[in-house]
C-alpha cells in the first residue's frame, strides 16, 4: 500500500501555488497528483517522495491534510491495459473511490492510483491474479 | 388646499388634537399598568423589586419610572408566561424567531385582533388603498405576522384581497395582470424580484394596474425606494411593525412619505439611548421603545425593540397628528432580517456546535443576488471533518445546511473553507458579513 497525501483547498486563486511552492521549498518531489475539485472546494492528492514530511509541513502551515492509503499498479501502456485491471475489479464487485494515472519511467508501463474503501480486503483479492502492485518504497523512489 | 390632502381612515383617532391624545395616553397606561400589575406575575414581581407600585403612574409622563422589558424576558417566559389572560381567551397566536432558537410567542385576544385590524385598516388607507383595491398580499402567511396583519387591515377597509402569501412568482405576475391587482404589499427586496421577472417575461406597464405598494418586514433605504418606484412605477409606501408589539401596523408613512407615522394611541413610543437606558435628546437617534396601551392578550410595558430611529420634528402635511419615526436605521443587536425572517448568528452557531464533526468557526455572508437576499454559511473543515473523498465531505455540507434550515425557517447554502481563512479580528470572530447595499 501507498501512502496518499490529501489537502483540502478552497476554490480560490494561488491556493495550488502555496501547496506546491511549499513542498518545492523543502525539497519533496511530487511523483503524481491528482485534483478534484467541485464548486465550493477542490481536493489535491499527491503521490511524493517523503509524503510523512510533506504532511508535517502542509500541517505546520495549517492546512488540512490526511494521509490516505492507496493500491499502485503497474500496467502495460498498451490499448485496453486499464480495461484489463478494472474487469478484474468488476468481477471481485470491487468499488473504486477514485483513480488516476500517470506514465511510469519504466519503459512500456503505466501506473495506476487507486482508492479503495477497504485496501487491504482488495489486496487479498488481487493474489490470485497477475497484478503487479508497487511497493511504496518502489514508488517513491520513481 | 384642503387641510387634509389624503383620505383618512379614523379621523378621529389619527388627528385627535396632540394634548387630548395624552390625556388618552395617561388614561390607558394607568389602565395598563393595574391590568399587568394584577394579572402577569412577571410584571407584578418586577414591580415590586423595583419599589414601584401602579398608584405611581398618574400619567404618561411618568412612563420612565417603569421597567424595560426585553426579548430576554418573553425567552425566559416561554411560551405563554407573560400572557395576561388565560389560554381560552387567545383566539390566535404568532411567534417569531428567538436568539437562542426557541421563538417569540405572542397571543391574541379577539379584541388584539380588533386593534390589530384597526391600525393595519389605517396603514393601509394611508398608502393609498380605498376599499375599492385588489390588494395583492405577497408577503407569508403562517406563523409570521405579515401575511394576515395585512389581510385583517384589508377586510376591514372593505378592499378585495387576494391572499396569495410569498413565493411563486410566475403565479404573482399571472395573478397581477388577470386579477388587475392595484395595490402590492410584501418585502421591498421581494417587490424588486417581481419588477425584475416582469421585465424579463416583457410584461408591459400597461397590462398591469399597479398603483401602490407597502412595504416591510426588511430594512430598506429611500435608494431601494427610488428604485422600485422608477421599476415598478407606483409609490412604495414604508410600513413598520413587529410580532412582539403586534405585527405590522404599529406605524405606517403616509402619502408624503415623510417619516413613519406610529399609532400612539395604541402603541406609545418612546426613544432611549440603549446604553444607558434614558431617553435621547428631542430628534436624535436611539433605540425605539414601545408600550402596548391597550393590548389585551400580552400586554408589554417599555418593549425594547433594538430597532435605532428617531423622532421627526414639526407637522406633517397629510394632517395626522401621530409622531413621525424616521425609516430603521439599524439595530443595537447582531438580529439579521433575511426575506422578512428574522435571524441570529446565535441560532447557526447552536447548530454547528451541536455537529460533532465541524469546529465552531464559521461566518455568515449576506448577499443580495437579484434582489433576494441569500445567506451563505461558511464553515472551517477540521482535520476530524476532512476525508479526501468528495461526496463525504458534500454530506458533511447538506447535513450543516439541513440542520440550519431546519431551525432558521430559509434556505442558506453552506460552503466549507480552509481552518484560519475565516478573519479573526483582535482574537475574536467577524461572525457577520452583510454586503446588502440597502
Amino acid at each position: 500500500m501507498v501512502k496518499q497525501v490529501s489537502v483540502f483547498l478552497e476554490n480560490r486563486a494561488g491556493r495550488l501555488y502555496d501547496v506546491c511552492s511549499l513542498l518545492g521549498k523543502n525539497n519533496i518531489n511530487i511523483r503524481a497528483l491528482s485534483l478534484a475539485d467541485t464548486s465550493d472546494f477542490g481536493i489535491l492528492r499527491l503521490i511524493v517522495d517523503d509524503p510523512d514530511k510533506a504532511i508535517k509541513i502542509l500541517k505546520d502551515e495549517k492546512f488540512t491534510v490526511s494521509a490516505t492509503e492507496v493500491v499502485a499498479i503497474e500496467i502495460d501502456d498498451k490499448p485496453g491495459g486499464l480495461a484489463g485491471i478494472l474487469s478484474i475489479l468488476n468481477e471481485n464487485e470491487i468499488n473504486v473511490e477514485y483513480m488516476y494515472a500517470f506514465l511510469a519511467k519504466i519503459p512500456e508501463k503505466a501506473i495506476l492510483i487507486f482508492r479503495f474503501e477497504n485496501p487491504e480486503e482488495v489486496l487479498k483479492k488481487l493474489k490470485k491474479y497477475n497484478v503487479k502492485t508497487i511497493s511504496s518504497a518502489d514508488l517513491y523512489k520513481m | 388646499m384642503s387641510k387634509f390632502p389624503y383620505p383618512i381612515w379614523n379621523f378621529h383617532m389619527e388627528t385627535m388634537d396632540k394634548e387630548v391624545r395624552k390625556s388618552l395616553q395617561s388614561y390607558r397606561l394607568k389602565e395598563l399598568v393595574w391590568y399587568v400589575y394584577d394579572n402577569v406575575p412577571f410584571y407584578r414581581k418586577k414591580f415590586n423589586e423595583m419599589g414601584i407600585s401602579p398608584r405611581d403612574i398618574r400619567g404618561i409622563e411618568d412612563i420612565d419610572k417603569l421597567p424595560f422589558t426585553t426579548k430576554n424576558d418573553l425567552r425566559d417566559n416561554y411560551p405563554f408566561g407573560l400572557f395576561a389572560v388565560p389560554m381560552e381567551q387567545i383566539v390566535r397566536i404568532h411567534a417569531s424567531s428567538g436568539t437562542t432558537g426557541k421563538p417569540t410567542v405572542v397571543g391574541y385576544t379577539q379584541e388584539d385582533i380588533d386593534i390589530w385590524s384597526e391600525v393595519m385598516a389605517r396603514s393601509l388607507v394611508s398608502s393609498g388603498a380605498t376599499k375599492n383595491s385588489i390588494i395583492q398580499n405577497a408577503y407569508g402567511y403562517g406563523l409570521f405576522t405579515g401575511g394576515l396583519g395585512i389581510h385583517y387591515g384589508a377586510e376591514r377597509i372593505g378592499a378585495t384581497v387576494i391572499p396569495i402569501s410569498g413565493g411563486n412568482t410566475a403565479r404573482q405576475i399571472l395573478i397581477m395582470q388577470d386579477f388587475g391587482s392595484d395595490v402590492l404589499t410584501c418585502t421591498p427586496s421581494y417587490s424588486l424580484y417581481l419588477a425584475e421577472e416582469l421585465e424579463k417575461k416583457g410584461v408591459k406597464r400597461s397590462d398591469i394596474n399597479l398603483k401602490y405598494g407597502v412595504f416591510g418586514a426588511e430594512p430598506w433605504s429611500e435608494g431601494m425606494r427610488c428604485e422600485i418606484e422608477k421599476r415598478l412605477n407606483i409609490k412604495a409606501i414604508n410600513i413598520y411593525g413587529l410580532s412582539e408589539i403586534i405585527g405590522p401596523g404599529v406605524a405606517n408613512e403616509c402619502l408624503e412619505q415623510a417619516g413613519l407615522h406610529i399609532y400612539d394611541d395604541h402603541f406609545y413610543p418612546e426613544i432611549i439611548d440603549p446604553a444607558t437606558g434614558n431617553h435621547v435628546k428631542e430628534g436624535e437617534k436611539g433605540e425605539l421603545v414601545l408600550t402596548t396601551l391597550t393590548k389585551k392578550g400580552i400586554p408589554l410595558i417599555r418593549y425594547r425593540t433594538r430597532d435605532l430611529t428617531r423622532f421627526l420634528p414639526g407637522e406633517c402635511k397629510c394632517g395626522r397628528t401621530h409622531p413621525r419615526i424616521d425609516r430603521i436605521m439599524g439595530r443595537t443587536d447582531d438580529m439579521l432580517i433575511i426575506r422578512g425572517v428574522n435571524v441570529f448568528p446565535s441560532q447557526i452557531e447552536e447548530v454547528l456546535v451541536q455537529i460533532e464533526e465541524v469546529a465552531p468557526h464559521y461566518q455568515i455572508i449576506v448577499d443580495r443576488v437579484h434582489n433576494l437576499d441569500v445567506l451563505t454559511v461558511m464553515v472551517e473543515v477540521s482535520e476530524k471533518v476532512f476525508s479526501d473523498e468528495i461526496k463525504k465531505l458534500e454530506m458533511i455540507e447538506k447535513k450543516i445546511q439541513q440542520e440550519i434550515e431546519n431551525v432558521l425557517g430559509i434556505s442558506v447554502a453552506v460552503k466549507l473553507v480552509e481552518p484560519r481563512t475565516i478573519e479573526r479580528s483582535e482574537g475574536k470572530a467577524k461572525r457577520v458579513i452583510d454586503n446588502r447595499k440597502i
